[in-house]
């Protein structure tokens, strides 16, 4: 049953407009204030509009743009992401006055295109989709203010799009070859074309280069660089946008791009194996000594990406939908620690996990999301890292891969022990001398809550996520319907 | 036969008990006078009590089955259900869990002097986790309230306790949760076997050898740690001479007997081969623990120390008898658990006792209290008794079952575990005479308070423990007749 083109892409159209609206604003002075207003009105209609597409199916553009069950319960976790976001960013003491319009102009379009990304069924569309989300956040990162005479916000943009530009065009490399393999762009005549020959060379080749661009994303060793400096470098909002929304988007595409491969692949199989391992090991390694709370996170997302491509090398649906629950549940447990970063911070400078000494007499609330998203984050039940991991790891057990398993769970318990560090300065330390009580506004508080409360409820019921998601990855690659 | 079903308020019981606890630790966030606060932790913790000890009456002791049971679908996505039920073994604990824990209220009413409304929720919501521990009949639902014990102990710890309190609260999370990761394994793997999560349906599988060994060693890990067997032992002193009383009384209560409880509920039943197979090691390690925890107690001159190393040593024999795979091993076992919970918890009191008073714990320190504290030297006297298993106390009855069993067993080892027998005398015995007798009057001591009223109750229901059991365990033994015989039938042929 296809619906109205309309009423299919009405998310998207609202963003559109919201992004036009803000446009308009860019062009004034001085309607910081205003921006803000229309960038939060666009958010919540954009979720209504995402709660309302729910269940609609249609085949748009020529057959390059699909509306189905997977792309619109991802529209809605990236919209109301979009939305916490925006929650996240209600002060903005690091971005100047004149230029916070723009901020969430391209705050907008970046999401835009996430939103865009998680329905391309077409690998041309696919790289626009990808490329609309990924440049207005090369922008975003160097509008931090100066601080003392130190750049360091250019050096992270500077890493940032060097890393993003090389990364997708190896991408576009490896979709060549399978454009010249197949003869088209469209990712399901793909898969059909690809059936018999996908155990050959070339066939491994362009899947392994495709995937360059969307590890850069989400941030998987060896791709992982810029990680830690962007989020060092950004404005403590921006970092909790680099660390959150992209990654869904970059999950989704993924799973798009690795179900064009049959269960049986073990290359890609080993390939994805070698590097979950990789990025495990080194982002749980490093974060052990981090004494800044973002590079920790940074990390600490090498680490929790590797977790989420330990989903994928099963091939199979449970892992797939067992990663995406993953990382929906991971961008709430962040946005619940960038949430407390940006609150503790003094008028935007980074947070030290020193700095947070002290946080449950400063503020009882922030210490609670604190603790809630960081133990999530450590997969400790009854959180939803906890049922996150445990789908992972037996979706990855069922497809065999003991030693895979075995591996993660090992990191699991080394990653326990940063984890504790931050706790251990938030519930145990007695804050530093100077450190006034945090007042948080209305709007924190609810956010908080809702943090809290998501985290909890996603880790108490996962059923209906799970089952939505796995019904809605049964037919994520077959023929299309209508086009 | 049918197992009765039991409800409270139109509710099954084993939810109700799992679950008041948490709404109590929700209404107490609502609660601002710290005296009413006090109130309200030992109101919920005492109607928790009352609620459970039904359980007792209504218990089926003639069959093995699980009662009360409960079962509802949870995540259907990967086969996990809600499901509850106890069996004798897990009916004592959960009692065991229940009572001690007004008497935990108790004991910290003037030792807590600071952010009293944390600690009591800590504590509630500890009692949950732990009763829903012993009642879980899901492979995940037994680790999410396994995991679910480590954050509000280690707070407990760590938030409450002595000077080293961090260093302990770390060390005691890192070790468990670096146990249990491989639990989770083990569990996934066993899904995958099997096709759910049940325990049930887990039992009685003729998994292949291999596979049963390395599960196994996924299992002893994990509850190895907890227990803790030599050589993982380390994190208790630590965590046992920071922690607050009532976190020392929990941890030696209940939280160790989770150890105990995960052998007997996964190791046993579950990879019997590999069991069978692995037992002589494990009696090694006991025996190894026995008298490694008395020679270090016999060491010690910090009372919580000693009473620690002392537990390294009675968790030694619970383990003995649980790996001797007799019925009189097994329920000695139990059994000890039990008593240990009781003895242990009591003596952890009587040190708070002091430590209040002198704000010492040293033995030298305490020396010759007796004269000024006559009421607190006859308890800490039996308790002292009971933990040296002196005839007519509890854990007389306990250990001397576990060696009758580990006897039939095997002759040898049941010989390297006299000397241990010994050495708690030998260390018990020196404690009381200090205690009670020693030293000439120390200045320090002018104006000491014997107990107060409260202390006194505290006390009294585990010196009433100590006593029952000692002296009528027929009760406690025949709850658990029925359903040791068949653990052990699903292990190989039964041993009397």
């Amino acid at each position: 049953m296809t619906s109205p083109f309309f009423m299919a892409f009405l998310p998207e159209l609202v963003l559109l407009a919201g992004g036009l609206a803000l446009f308009f604003v860019t062009l004034g002075e001085g309607l910081a204030r205003r921006a803000r207003l229309i960038a939060t009105a666009t958010a919540l209609v954009a979720l209504a509009a995402a709660v309302a597409g729910l269940g609609r199916e249609a085949v748009l553009f020529s057959g390059a743009y699909r509306v189905d069950l997977f792309s619109q319960v991802l529209k809605l976790v990236l919209t109301a992401g979009f939305a916490g976001v925006l929650g996240l960013s209600a002060q903005l003491p690091d971005i100047r006055q004149r230029i916070q319009p723009e901020y969430f102009l391209f705050l907008t379009l970046s999401v835009t295109g996430l939103v865009l990304l998680v329905s391309c069924v077409d690998v041309v569309a696919l790289v626009i989709a990808l490329e609309l989300s990924s440049f207005p956040l090369y922008l975003m990162v160097p509008m931090r203010r100066e601080r003392e005479g130190q750049r360091s916000q250019m050096e992270s943009a500077v890493k940032y799009i060097m890393f993003g530009v090389a990364a997708n065009g190896v991408m576009l490399f490896g979709l060549s070859y399978l454009f010249g393999l197949t003869g088209t762009t469209s990712l399901p005549v793909m898969a059909a074309q690809l059936g018999p020959i996908v155990q050959s060379p070339l066939v491994v080749l362009g899947l392994a280069l495709s995937f360059c661009g969307l590890y850069y994303k989400l941030a998987i060793f060896p791709f992982h660089f810029w990680t830690p400096d962007v989020y060092q470098g950004a404005s403590n909002e921006t970092a909790g946008l680099i660390a959150t929304l992209p990654k869904i988007g970059a999950v989704a595409v993924l799973v798009r791009l690795v179900s064009l491969a049959t269960p049986q692949h073990g290359t890609i199989a080993l390939l994805l194996s070698c590097l979950a391992v990789g990025s495990m090991l080194f982002g749980n390694l490093l974060a052990l000594g981090q004494t800044d709370f973002k590079r920790l996170l940074g990390f600490s997302g090498v680490a929790h990406a590797g977790y989420a491509v330990v989903g994928f090398v099963a091939l199979s649906g449970a892992g797939f939908a067992a990663a995406l629950y993953y990382i929906t549940g991971y961008v709430l447990m962040v946005l619940a620690c960038f949430v407390v970063i940006s609150r503790v911070s003094r008028d935007g400078a980074n947070v030290a996990v020193a700095d947070l000494a002290g946080l449950h007499r400063r503020s009882p609330l922030l210490a609670a999301t604190l603790i809630v998203g960081v133990f999530g984050l450590a997969g400790i039940p009854p959180f939803v890292g906890f049922f996150g991991k445990l789908s992972l790891l037996t979706a990855a057990l069922a497809g065999g891969h003991l030693v895979l398993v075995v591996i993660t769970m090992v990191n699991a318990a080394i990653a326990v022990y940063y984890y504790l560090r931050v706790v251990r300065e938030a519930v145990f330390g007695d804050p530093v001398a100077d450190a006034p009580a945090l007042a948080l506004d209305t709007s924190t508080r609810v956010l908080c809550v809702v943090l809290i409360v998501a985290i909890v409820a996603l880790g108490v019921a996962p059923a209906l996520m799970m089952d939505t998601l796995s019904q809605a990855l049964t037919a994520i690659n077959l023929p299309l319907a209508a086009s | 036969m049918t197992t009765p079903s039991f409800t409270f308020l139109g509710l099954p019981i084993l939810s109700v008990l799992i679950f008041s606890p948490l709404v109590a630790a929700a209404g107490a966030m609502l609660i601002g006078s710290e005296r009413l606060l006090r109130g309200w932790a030992l109101l919920c913790t005492t109607v928790v009590a009352a609620l459970s000890l039904p359980l007792w009456w209504r218990f089926n002791p003639e069959t093995a089955d699980f009662q009360f049971r409960e079962q509802v679908a949870w995540i259907p996505f990967l086969k996990i259900d809600y499901a509850l039920g106890v069996d004798g073994i897990s009916l004592l604990l959960v009692l065991l869990t229940t009572l001690i824990l007004p008497l935990c209220v108790l004991a910290s009413w003037t030792y807590i002097k600071t952010r009293i409304k944390e600690f009591f929720i800590c504590l509630l919501v500890m009692e949950s986790a732990m009763i829903g521990v012993f009642c879980a009949r899901d492979a995940i639902l037994f680790f999410v309230f396994w995991e679910a014990m480590l954050i509000p102990m280690a707070v407990l710890i760590g938030v409450w306790g002595g000077p080293r309190r961090l260093y302990a609260s770390l060390k005691f999370f890192i070790y468990t949760m670096a146990g249990s990761v491989f639990l989770l394994v083990a569990l996934i793997a066993l899904r995958l076997k099997t096709g759910s999560f049940d325990l049930g349906g887990m039992v009685g599988q003729q998994f292949s050898p291999v596979f049963q060994f390395w599960v196994f060693a996924a299992f002893f890990l994990s509850f190895a740690i907890k227990v803790p067997m030599f050589p993982f032992h380390t994190w208790l002193p630590a965590a046992h001479v920071e922690a607050p009383t009532a976190g020392s009384v929990i941890l030696a209560s209940v939280l160790l007997k989770m150890g105990t409880y995960g052998f007997l509920r996964f190791c046993l039943p579950i990879t019997p081969q590999a069991t069978l197979a692995l037992a002589p090691w494990m009696l090694v390690l006991s025996v190894i623990g026995i008298l490694y925890g008395g020679l270090t107690a016999l060491a010690q001159n910090d009372l919580k120390k000693l009473v620690a190393y002392s537990s390294v040593g009675h968790m030694g024999f619970a383990t003995l008898g649980i790996f001797s795979l007799t019925t009189q091993g097994v329920e000695g076992a139990v059994l000890v658990m039990i008593n240990h919970g009781v003895t242990t918890g009591a003596l952890f009191i009587c040190v708070g006792v002091l430590y209040e008073r002198l704000h010492t714990r040293e033995l030298s320190a305490v020396a010759g209290v007796g004269k000024l504290m006559p009421v607190f030297t006859g308890f800490f006297g039996v308790f002292c008794l009971s933990s040296l298993a002196f005839p007519g106390t509890n854990s007389f009855i306990g250990e001397f079952l576990v060696l009758a069993g580990s006897f039939a067993h095997s002759k040898w080892i049941t010989i390297c575990v006299v000397p241990g027998v010994v050495l708690a005398a030998a260390y018990m015995l020196r404690v009381l005479q200090r205690v009670a007798f020693g030293g000439t009057s120390n200045p320090v001591h002018e104006g000491l308070q014997d107990l107060g009223w409260r202390e006194v109750i505290t006390l009294t229901p585990l010196l009433v423990a100590v006593l029952w059991i000692g002296l009528h365990p027929q009760p406690v033994v025949g709850v658990l007749h029925a359903t040791v015989r068949n653990l052990l039938l699903q292990v190989g042929p039964l041993v009397p």
